[in-house]
């Protein structure tokens, strides 16, 4: 998959209590969470995001509470792609099974700044940043069919398509 | 072959796909003992649930759901989220379902019904889930659409994670706790430090730990970005399980030649009561360290320190003493069994008389949800997982963490103390 946008830059350890306050929890649409996104520590954040733009963070983004609140939102957002040092793998696990791509890069997360144009190809694993090319870790396979198919609820939809087709005719599940 | 550690054998055992071995690195398809939801993300993951087709829950023995987060419910909204547990726990046949007043807070209460065992691998939607591993199991949080997928068809996926050894010698000295054991990890390796990874603990000093202090050991692994925590098999854990499991188990130990990232020494011996400053866990200094800093609420109680072991350390110290003018105290046990326990061993009472506030199971506080929210300005001592901005309530707060004998003194003393000065 590949992406073009402008960057977000981000720091280290972006908890997600920072991403979504607690007292949010109880909102579950996508687009009422995305209006809260970072409120109390930058609150000019949302207004900033363009559809498309590209969060670029440090190391351990996501870290804290496992709030699917703060990947969804995020999409919702229209952030495109995200790109870290480093991942907390609560919230790793959560963007994948979402379809939100993830992907681990330290030396993009240090040349990246605020604004710039940035593209992403998430299964070469190639990043432009203003033209200039970095790597990021490809995604693994299986990792990539879930993003393929814009997460895991297709995925247990076509696993579940597939165990009815292997039942023979007239067997109930 | 051997050269495991005790995550790569619970995976393993655990394993759908058709290979000999797993190896970090390795994704591998799996299927899980139990899955765990709560009131805050129980309600996303029904919603996912119905997305991927709905229909039956394909094991329902396997779920376990409890309402901690919103419960009892502090506003409409949480109602709401309440009221879907109860809705999806009724209609998918879920029997292991704890409502308001029926259970506690789930990572306490899952060990305590016998529900996870030596050997067990658990999803939760929680980042706390890993508190599993203090009874040998592999305790991950994950997606809450994974949640889903898992009551849909029966298996999800794990990246096989690479495995840090904590080698515990010594035993601990007074006021020390499963708590400095963990944040004294935090202020080595940092929030990041074990990142994709599992940490194990085992050696002698475990001997000195019982099970209350190594779900408080486990709960914080988090914190350190762990996937998990597990603490291995020994006596403290097969008399446990004997007594308390209600399925089938493995005892599961590393083997002496398994694979590691890295390894750790603790001397028990040589820790002292830590304290993690706002707004990291990994920002701990031990608390000889900090002179005079006030402190407006103390909150004593969570998924990891709610349990009669903190109870009766609380107690210890408040016993006989008052909580300082200026400062209020909270206690929250961690589950309705828990609370018997302590009214009949009398640690209530020993509470109500020093002046603190005792509250029915609910993870109210620790969020900043309700039950004890902070102000802008306030200054908050806790004896839970995370101090974030905004964590405990305003953004304006701070938050310390330290342990129960921490404090119960801080409480007492109006700023936070070292116990043994009081």
């Amino acid at each position: 998959m590949q992406f073009k946008g402008n960057v977000q830059k981000l720091g280290d350890s972006v908890d997600t209590d920072v991403m979504v306050p607690g007292r949010y929890l109880s909102l579950m649409n996508p687009a009422d969470i995305a209006k809260h996104i970072f409120e109390e520590v930058d609150p000019g954040f949302v207004g900033r995001v363009k559809p498309g733009d590209v969060i670029v963070a440090g190391r351990n983004f996501g870290c804290g509470s496992g709030r699917e609140q703060a990947p969804f939102g995020l999409k919702a957002l229209g952030i495109s792609c995200i790109v870290a040092a480093s991942f907390s793998r609560t919230f790793y696990r959560m963007s994948i099974d979402l379809g939100l791509p993830i992907l681990i890069s330290p030396e993009v997360a240090e040349a990246a700044s605020q604004g710039q144009a940035i593209e992403v190809d998430t299964v070469s694993g190639r990043v432009l940043l203003d033209g200039r090319e970095f790597r990021a870790e490809p995604l693994p396979a299986f990792i990539q069919q879930i993003i393929d198919m814009g997460g895991v609820t297709d995925w247990v939809k076509q696993e579940l398509a597939r165990r009815a087709a292997a039942q023979p005719s007239g067997a109930s599940a | 072959m051997t050269r495991q550690t005790i995550a790569e054998k619970i995976l393993e055992a655990h394993r759908l796909d058709e290979r000999d071995r797993v190896e970090p690195g390795d994704v591998v398809r799996a299927r899980v003992d139990l899955v765990l939801l709560n009131d805050a993300n129980g309600p996303v993951a029904f919603r996912h649930f119905a997305n991927m087709g709905g229909g039956k829950v394909v094991n329902p023995d396997k779920v376990m759901m409890v309402c901690d987060h919103f419960a009892p419910a502090p506003s409409a909204a949480g109602a709401r989220m309440l009221g879907d547990m109860r809705r999806f726990a009724t209609s998918k046949g879920i029997e292991h379902f704890y409502d308001v007043g029926k259970g506690g807070i789930e990572h306490t209460l899952m060990p305590e019904v016998g529900l996870c065992g030596p050997g067990d691998l658990i999803a939760g939607g929680d980042s706390h889930t890993g508190t599993a591993g203090a009874f040998n199991a592999f305790g991950t949080g994950m997606s809450w659409s994974g949640m889903a997928a898992i009551m849909q068809i029966d298996e999800t996926w794990f990246r096989v994670p690479e495995s840090m050894r904590f080698t515990l010698r010594g035993k601990k000295a007074a006021h020390v706790t499963g708590k400095d054991v963990i944040l004294q990890i935090l202020q080595d390796i940092g929030v990041d430090g074990a990142l994709y990874r599992s940490m194990e603990f085992a050696g002698p000093g475990l001997a000195d730990i019982n099970m209350d202090e190594r779900m408080g050991i486990c709960n914080m692994v988090v914190e350190a970005g762990a996937k998990t925590g597990i603490v291995e098999f020994d006596d403290i854990t097969r008399a446990w399980a004997e007594a308390t499991c209600k399925r089938p188990w493995t005892a599961t130990v590393a083997d002496a030649d398994a694979q590691y990232h890295s390894r750790h020494d603790i001397d028990l011996a040589r820790m002292r009561p830590m304290v993690a400053k706002p707004y990291s866990p990994e920002n701990v200094v031990a608390v000889d360290d900090i002179r005079h800093v006030h402190v407006d609420q103390v909150y004593m109680g969570n998924c990891a320190n709610g349990t009669m072991t903190d109870l009766r350390q609380i107690a210890s110290v408040l016993k006989g003493r008052k909580v300082a003018k200026g400062t209020r105290a909270m206690i929250v046990p961690a589950t309705q069994k828990i609370y018997r326990e302590a009214m009949a061993e009398g640690l209530i009472d020993i509470f109500i008389e020093a002046g603190a506030a005792v509250s029915t199971p609910t993870c109210g506080a620790c969020f900043g949800g309700h039950n004890g929210a902070l102000d802008d300005g306030e200054v908050g001592f806790a004896t839970i997982n995370r101090n974030f901005k905004g964590r405990g309530g305003h953004a304006g707060a701070q938050v310390y963490l330290g342990n129960s004998y921490v404090a119960a003194a801080t409480a007492v003393a109006g700023e936070i103390i070292d116990p043994a000065l009081l």
